[in-house]
């Protein structure tokens, strides 16, 4: 058991997938000899070859095709797009092609691609980088959105995505690359897909959260106990699509919920949440289901993120607003 | 100022140079001569017979398919009289192992290369198992997304190099295609990774109405693959020798691991863009119609076969009601598929339900049995 940063446990995943199946294969731009422009993929070429572990040309829909021709040859591929915010350029191989093809081809083919992508606000990137269009994903049938908040999940959910048949997109939020480290094992493990994790246990208020506003939230718990409130926190890891069970047996335990995201508040996963609470669990809430979100403008450029971005104070208000009603 | 500065640059003279001369392959002329013996391909007599065989093939298809459309028995189609040479000369030189990405047009070669026709019929329908392939069948279904084809035969091909396979990838587009960001990314990609797949754009003239003059200031549709680093070849598309020819050695330099070849076959479609209600009057005239009539890929290679005392009308009949024949079992065959289901599609669109698919399979099923 070692303390490692959320970037280490990814390079450790990597590393350890790369290892066991001789399918997986990663590659992107200056994703080989450079290691990734933050040096997620750091060693990988030297230990595993540049057959496994390679650079490709600075195009990101042939990389979204690359990827789809490569898992029709049988392999595992393991792309990073350098940003989120590049992800358009291969809305087609992901919204049109590779979340499909199961569907489409009626069960006769795989489609084990994760492709990985920081994103999120806080470090002050140039524009363009750092959109949290999250939301924009999870409403595309056939591919699951993970989204780790700590350095143990993050090796463990990589784990589980890699091994999983249909496409994954796996978003790693630049604020927890290296802002703190966690216990996370040596060997090899899984997380599993498509399951909500409790982050704190509670009995007055649900926080439900996923990301860099895990963080938050439990610093906001922290002062709500002062207060005497006691949140629960849920971090929901695969946001698309929902753990609504284990959402809706913490809602129906404290009647309080509070739906927080750094994504701007229009449609995107908050809203999911907050129609599916609505719908399954109205008659056991107290309050309004509460929101915390980005206002809905573009995301913002740098000097300005600190006063955008949602943060602990946000949501130790909402849930006081929520708690008071 | 300077007077009569002399220019740094001669840009007509870099552009002229750029658009150079790409030659367009011929064998048979229109009157099916053999006007390039050198270049034959080295085909057997039975080999000929049967690339005419699966031209007639097409044909009968595409006028049966023609038919059963505006009798609602077939929905989506495509015609493809005009492209036999393009489309099943150009497959004739692929095996069975080589991957085969088609266009929406390209529902020809999927046969050819084990489609069964029945299954194809369904495609057209919009019926699931229409594209439920065997994993010995080497293709994926037409391609809808203009250019997605080429990113992905891309990726295949970069596989095959990787598992050392003597294989190669086949995908098509048309002229309209190449004006893609994906055209250029796949032929690209696969000229930076060496990659065996063959690029073949079916210049029929028009992207639905568009000609092929608006697409480009490019002089041929080849010459693009000049700016990826790859060989390209521009080859007569009603001519099925020189089809195949080009093909063929497109085929042998990507296997020997050389990298891709872009080949551009000039061709055009007789009928309509689709039959979902394209009137090609509205862009083509008759006189254009009438050239290209007459350089019908059937015709010349018919006369080419007769000449050689290896082809004859009564044959040639036989075969045709041979392939209605077919066709009408592959109809009847499709007839018989299941009605489709939502929980079918629930139940693929994951290996894993989660929890909304598994609700909703609850869901459905019991309307289902009501």
């Amino acid at each position: 058991m070692a303390q490692k940063t959320m970037i280490q446990a990814i390079t450790n995943a990597l590393d350890l997938e790369l290892g066991q199946d001789e399918n997986v294969l990663i590659f992107g731009e200056d994703v080989g000899k450079n290691g990734g422009v933050f040096r997620a993929t750091e060693g990988l070429q030297a230990k595993h070859g540049e057959d496994r572990v390679f650079d490709t040309p600075l195009a990101e829909s042939g990389i979204g095709g690359l990827s789809i021709g490569l898992a029709l040859e049988g392999f595992r591929p393991v792309p990073e797009i350098q940003f989120f915010g590049f992800i358009f350029e291969t809305m087609d191989s992901i919204a049109g092609q590779m979340s499909r093809t199961r569907y489409r081809m009626g069960n006769t083919r795989n489609m084990p691609i994760t492709i990985r992508a920081p994103f999120g606000g806080g470090v002050h990137t140039p524009e363009m980088h750092s959109d949290n269009f999250e939301g924009m994903i999870t409403q595309i049938p056939g591919i699951r959105v993970v989204v780790p908040s700590n350095p143990y999940d993050a090796k463990g959910l990589l784990i589980s995505a890699i091994r999983s048949n249909d496409p994954v997109l796996y978003l790693e939020h630049m604020k927890l690359y290296r802002s703190f480290r966690g216990e996370v094992p040596d060997e090899s493990y899984t997380v599993p897909l498509d399951k909500a994790g409790i982050t704190k246990a509670g009995t007055d208020v649900t926080i439900v959260t996923y990301g860099a506003m895990v963080r938050e939230a439990q610093k906001a718990a922290e002062n709500l106990a002062k207060a005497q409130i006691d949140a629960e926190i849920i971090d929901l890891r695969t946001i698309a699509p929902l753990d609504m069970a284990t959402i809706i047996t913490s809602v129906k335990k404290t009647g309080h919920v509070v739906v927080v995201q750094e994504a701007q508040k229009q449609a995107g996963v908050g809203a999911q949440v907050a129609a599916e609470i609505a719908e399954r669990a109205i008659l056991s809430l107290e309050a309004p289901i509460g929101r915390v979100a980005a206002p809905d403008t573009p995301f913002p450029f740098g000097q300005a993120e600190a006063t955008w971005l949602p943060n602990a104070t946000d949501i130790e208000n909402k849930v006081k607003e929520i708690i008071n009603f | 100022m300077m007077a009569n500065k002399h220019a740094a640059v001669d840009f007509d003279k870099l552009l002229n140079s750029e658009s150079q001369e790409f030659k367009t392959v011929q064998i048979l002329d229109e009157t099916g001569k053999v006007v390039n013996p050198e270049i034959m391909p080295d085909l057997s007599d039975e080999e000929l017979v049967d690339l005419m065989k699966q031209m007639v093939w097409s044909r009968v298809l595409d006028q049966r398919a023609t038919a059963l459309n505006r009798q609602g028995r077939l929905g989506f189609y495509a015609p493809t009289a005009g492209q036999e040479a393009s489309q099943l000369a150009s497959n004739f030189a692929m095996t069975k192992d080589d991957f085969l990405f088609p266009g929406y047009r390209d529902v020809p070669q999927l046969v050819q290369h084990g489609l069964p026709l029945s299954q194809a019929f369904l495609w057209s329908r919009g019926h699931i198992d229409g594209n439920k392939y065997p994993e010995s069948l080497k293709a994926m279904p037409p391609q809808i997304i203009i250019g997605a084809q080429y990113i992905q035969a891309m990726g295949v091909a970069v596989g095959m190099k990787k598992r050392h396979s003597e294989n190669a990838v086949y995908v098509y587009t048309g002229d309209g295609g190449t004006s893609q960001g994906d055209f250029y990314e796949g032929l690209n990609f696969a000229g930076a990774f060496k990659a065996p797949a063959i690029f073949v754009v079916q210049n029929n003239g028009f992207a639905i109405s568009v000609p092929r003059e608006k697409q480009t200031a490019a002089v041929t549709l080849a010459q693009k693959g000049v700016a990826a680093g790859i060989p390209a070849i521009q080859v007569d598309g009603m001519d099925a020798l020189a089809v195949y020819e080009v093909m063929k050695e497109a085929r042998d330099y990507a296997t020997a691991g050389n990298g891709p070849v872009l080949i551009e076959t000039l061709t055009y479609r007789y009928g309509p863009h689709t039959l979902s209600g394209d009137d090609p009057t509205r862009y083509r005239t008759k006189e254009t119609d009438d050239i290209w009539l007459k350089r019908d890929p059937l015709t010349r290679m018919r006369q080419f076969l007769t000449d050689k005392g290896l082809w004859s009308q009564a044959q040639e009949d036989t075969l045709i009601d041979q392939v209605k024949a077919d066709i009408k079992q592959a109809i009847n065959e499709a007839d018989a598929a299941p009605k489709q289901k939502v929980t079918d599609f629930l139940k693929v669109t994951f290996e894993d339900q989660p929890q909304n698919i598994q609700e909703q399979l609850a869901e459905y099923t019991a309307k289902e049995s009501n």
